[in-house]
């Protein structure tokens, strides 16, 4: 073996320790979903079993967080992404100074820890006395998830002809007309993944949430708190759905996404033909 | 703001004024503001609110400087971030570089499902996982002592061991992501002329693929960082009595304790250390906040 | 039908200069007009005041004899067609072209049935329903024009919509463009720098150059009679000489240069004693044996010979080192000459001119 492929072998085998690291615990952790064992584990093996997804399915405050979850996504997706395509616009086409200095508090939010972010959030609402709740876990997680839209929108901005929306106006529409024919629909690919960011974003997240919460749960908290008070394996029935989710969720995004890349590729071909 | 107005009009310039100001003043500055002025203020029954002891103070402060022990997991967090930084760069370089430029291009998009998929998992099931592999009678210690490496099981979660486990599991995407995005944009030529000068590998990787990284590394440095400081549920699920991590300590304040201005003042520590560190790498590595966050 | 487009005094000042300097000039109702002039010389600018995308620092814009000053792009009775098209990438061929119609609440089924006209009139058959990255650049082309045709403007204006194609298509759009104005009875009013384009397709060109109408005319006027040094040497090839204006008899010059004494025509705003410059075009030029009485005479030496088909551009340097083109029409009874070879030559009097130069902001 020459020291180049020696090398390229040393390489490759590195990136399969990687990828066995980065999935292995995941396979691990749904693995023990079925192990009939009262703490979880994969080993030793005491024999296949579902009761962990019966406890799960019987289990009030689990269907109750699930529920919070997916209003509490609904929620902030509703307002992150009016605001992060707003600021993407906006911020698109003031000046370069004021440009970065409003960058700078866009993006600040992203690089602030959760807990800071969820404590000042419940103390700013305590002002006016409003109570710890869900809601201010929503308006917590907009803080910076609206910073992700605005990021992805305003990527998607740059590839923007705006002499199409002189053209448009040129031909008479009015600017709400211009807005929402033009700019929007050149918009959509970038205001759907920032939807779907938000939406996963705001279930996964927990350090905001924590803060914000008050006595309701979402599934995150739920988890956690199942994790300090009493583990069993219903835990990981939970997590073996969630990331059988993620993982239909993940395919179904990159089928879309392929889809689209060979039609794209067939109508430039078609158009270099002519 | 012309520009918009002219292309815009009246009606929609304000709505996306609107939208932005609420974001940006509700959601960020003046919640900030908030948790500061917190800080200076002290914890007082509703009757005295108003009262002689309703001053601002650095009382909170002074509440951290005389804890040796909150002052010791303070630069503990630090020290342990910033090796779990370190490490996350050094394992992950390898990883985005190989899919950056040297894997073939029908292969990228399967391993990166792959590895999207822990991304989109939630950092509680993460750490959760690793909590079962690392338990006592766990699979880790049950493989090694059936392959026989180990003759009697190892407590892996003591100390900072398990802590250090699970930040790096549950951030270091984040870190290959951003490394792996400014590799690709860097012309696979320049390698090619740097290795055709006959620069050896470990020099072509210095001087050509990392400079060129270095807006990539810069912001999976900061993220790592912020994200490990800051993390609340790795700590908890994986540490053991003798690592405590600051935001559990920031949590005692809030949720055991319940004196919110105290929390404040510890959780503005945590965003002045998450600022420095921000200004620290910029300076080091030389790139602007617009190079970061993308 | 169409309207007349009537720029008075107009002047357009951005933060460090004057893109547009007092353009005074009427475009007549249906006319073909072509604003021609070099990058940056003011005629987009132009284009986008008639528009309506800009107001004016100074005078008046009119259309029609309305004055359009605060009426906004979407209220006036014009469509511009872009450099790039600016077609809508989303939409369909019938949609972009009804868009107009569609903003304006005019209900489906008319709006396709006006597309479909539409796309017959630009001989664009069977194209409704595709996407406009399936079209060729010819076809955007007509797509570009037949939305701008659709919501009926009384003025049509055109910036450098040919540039993008290539040489054979180009030709093949101009006689299509002047086609369609001829049809459609629109004032079109197109910019260009491509003295081509604008000498085959206007009524009139007005020629711009660093904010400043410098000439309009019909394109024969511009090209045989321009009026400064500027619009003769944009427009068309020329030999230019560079001398003193001796003495004016009759409308006759005497030029002094370094290479003798010539006869010429004397243009506008040069004055007896002033420095200037004489311009000749090629075709107006001829290479003898001999010098010629009754003409003005150089001696040169033939360099290069360029045999363009039916013509020949021969290449000649004179004593002082300036070079020159002498454009014949093909013969294949007359022997070309040789490189080298030590020759003459001639242009008569009423071919040659004294030009000033370029009209500058204090002139006009």
């Amino acid at each position: 073996m020459t020291s180049k492929a020696f090398g390229a072998f040393l390489i490759r085998a590195y990136i399969v320790i990687f990828l066995a690291f980065m999935l292995l615990p995941l396979v691990i952790m749904g693995g023990a979903a079925f192990n009939d064992t009262k703490f979880p584990s994969i080993y030793p093996w005491m024999g296949l079993t579902d009761r962990w997804f019966v406890d799960l399915w019987t289990d009030e405050r689990m269907w109750g967080s699930a529920r919070n979850t997916i209003l509490v996504g609904l929620a902030v997706v509703a307002i992150s992404v009016p605001i992060g395509t707003a600021a993407a616009i906006l911020i698109n086409s003031v000046q370069a100074r004021t440009r970065s200095f409003l960058y700078g508090f866009m993006v600040a939010p992203i690089l602030t820890p959760g807990a800071v972010i969820g404590i000042s959030t419940l103390l700013f609402w305590n002002q006016f006395n409003v109570p710890a709740g869900l809601h201010l876990s929503i308006l917590g997680q907009v803080s910076f998830i609206a910073a992700y839209v605005m990021l992805l929108v305003l990527a998607r901005l740059q590839s923007f002809d705006f002499g199409l929306e002189e053209a448009a106006m040129d031909l008479g529409a009015s600017h709400a007309q211009v807005m929402r024919r033009i700019l929007i629909p050149h918009l959509y690919p970038a205001i759907g993944a920032g939807a779907l960011i938000a939406f996963f974003q705001s279930a996964e997240n927990f350090n905001v949430t924590l803060f914000t919460r008050g006595n309701s749960d979402t599934l995150t908290v739920y988890v956690g708190s199942k994790i300090r008070s009493g583990i069993t394996p219903t835990i990981n029935a939970l997590a073996l759905i969630l990331i059988l989710f993620t993982i239909v969720a993940a395919f179904a995004y990159e089928i879309k996404r392929r889809r689209e890349q060979i039609r794209q590729q067939a109508l430039d071909a078609a158009a270099t033909k002519e | 703001m012309s520009e918009l107005y002219r292309r815009y009009g009246k009606l929609l310039t304000l709505i996306m004024i609107l939208l932005t100001a609420f974001w940006l003043l509700a959601l960020v500055i003046i919640p900030n503001i908030v948790l500061f002025e917190f800080s200076f203020e002290s914890y007082l029954p509703v009757d005295q609110l108003g009262g002689p002891l309703d001053v601002y103070s650095l009382k909170n402060y002074e509440t951290f400087i005389y804890s040796p022990i909150h002052i010791r997991i303070f630069f503990q967090t630090i020290i342990y971030s910033s090796l779990v930084t370190l490490l996350c760069l050094c394992m992950s370089y390898p990883v985005a570089f190989y899919l950056a430029k040297v894997i073939r291009i029908e292969n990228a998009p399967t391993i990166f499902l792959l590895l999207l998929i822990p991304l989109w998992v939630s950092e509680i099931l993460r750490s959760f996982a690793w909590f079962i592999i690392l338990s006592f009678q766990g699979p880790l210690n049950a493989l090694l002592l059936g392959i026989g490496i180990i003759g009697k099981p190892i407590r892996w979660i003591s100390g900072f061991n398990g802590v250090i486990i699970g930040l790096i599991y549950s951030y270091i995407l984040f870190m290959l992501f951003p490394v792996y995005n400014a590799i690709s944009s860097l012309d696979s030529n320049q390698i090619e002329a740097s290795e055709d000068l006959g620069a050896p590998l470990w020099r072509t990787h210095w001087r050509v693929v990392i400079p060129h990284a270095k807006p990539g590394i810069a912001s999976g440095c900061v993220m790592v960082f912020m994200l490990c400081a800051g993390s609340v549920i790795v700590p908890s699920t994986l540490a053991a009595p003798n690592s405590r991590w600051f935001t559990e300590i920031i949590q005692q304040w809030m949720f055991e304790g319940l004196d919110w201005n105290v929390g404040s003042a510890y959780a503005f520590l945590l965003l002045v250390l998450c600022i420095l560190f921000v200004s620290i790498v910029m300076r080091v590595l030389n790139v602007r906040l617009v190079d970061i966050a993308k | 039908m169409s309207e007349a487009v009537e720029l008075s005094k107009v002047s357009m000042d951005f933060a460090q200069f004057r893109a547009v300097n007092k353009v005074d000039v009427t475009i007549k109702a249906g006319e073909f007009f072509s604003f021609l002039g070099p990058s940056g010389c003011g005629k987009t600018t132009i284009l986008r005041l008639i528009s309506g995308f800009m107001d004016p620092t100074e005078g008046a814009v009119k259309i029609g004899g309305v004055d359009m000053i605060g009426i906004r792009p979407n209220a006036r009775p014009t469509a511009l067609i872009f450099q790039n098209l600016a077609l809508f990438p989303l939409m369909p061929v019938w949609e972009n072209i009804s868009f107009g119609l569609e903003v304006r609440g005019v209900d489906k089924a008319t709006r396709r049935a006006k597309a479909e006209e539409l796309l017959n009139l630009v001989e664009l058959y069977d194209s409704a329903d595709k996407k406009i990255s399936q079209l060729s650049g010819g076809q955007k082309q007509r797509v570009a024009i037949a939305r701008a045709l659709a919501v009926e403007p009384k003025v049509m204006l055109l910036d450098e919509p040919l540039s993008a194609l290539d040489l054979k298509l180009r030709q093949h759009m101009r006689a299509e463009l002047r086609a369609i104005q001829k049809r459609t009875g629109v004032t079109f009013i197109y910019i260009t720098h491509d003295q081509g384009e604008a000498l085959a397709m206007s009524d009139r060109v007005g020629v711009m150059s660093q904010g400043i109408l410098q000439q309009v005319g019909t394109p024969m006027e511009i090209y045989n009679n321009p009026a400064n040094g500027f619009v003769a040497s944009f427009v068309g090839e020329n030999n230019i000489f560079e001398g003193t204006v001796k003495s004016v008899k009759a409308g006759v010059a005497s030029f002094a240069t370094a290479l003798g004494n010539f006869e010429t025509r004397l243009g506008k705003g040069v004055a007896a004693g002033s420095k200037a410059k004489i311009y000749v075009r090629p075709e107006h030029t001829a290479l003898q044996k001999t010098t010629a009485p009754k003409a003005n005479s150089v001696p040169v030496e033939v360099g290069d010979v360029a045999f363009e088909g039916n013509f020949v551009n021969i290449f000649v340097r004179d004593r002082l080192g300036g070079t020159h083109m002498i454009q014949a029409q093909n013969d294949p009874n007359i022997a070309l000459p040789a490189n080298g070879s030590k020759m003459h030559m001639v242009f008569a009097p009423e071919h040659a001119v004294v030009l000033a130069a370029a009209a500058t902001s204090s002139q006009s």
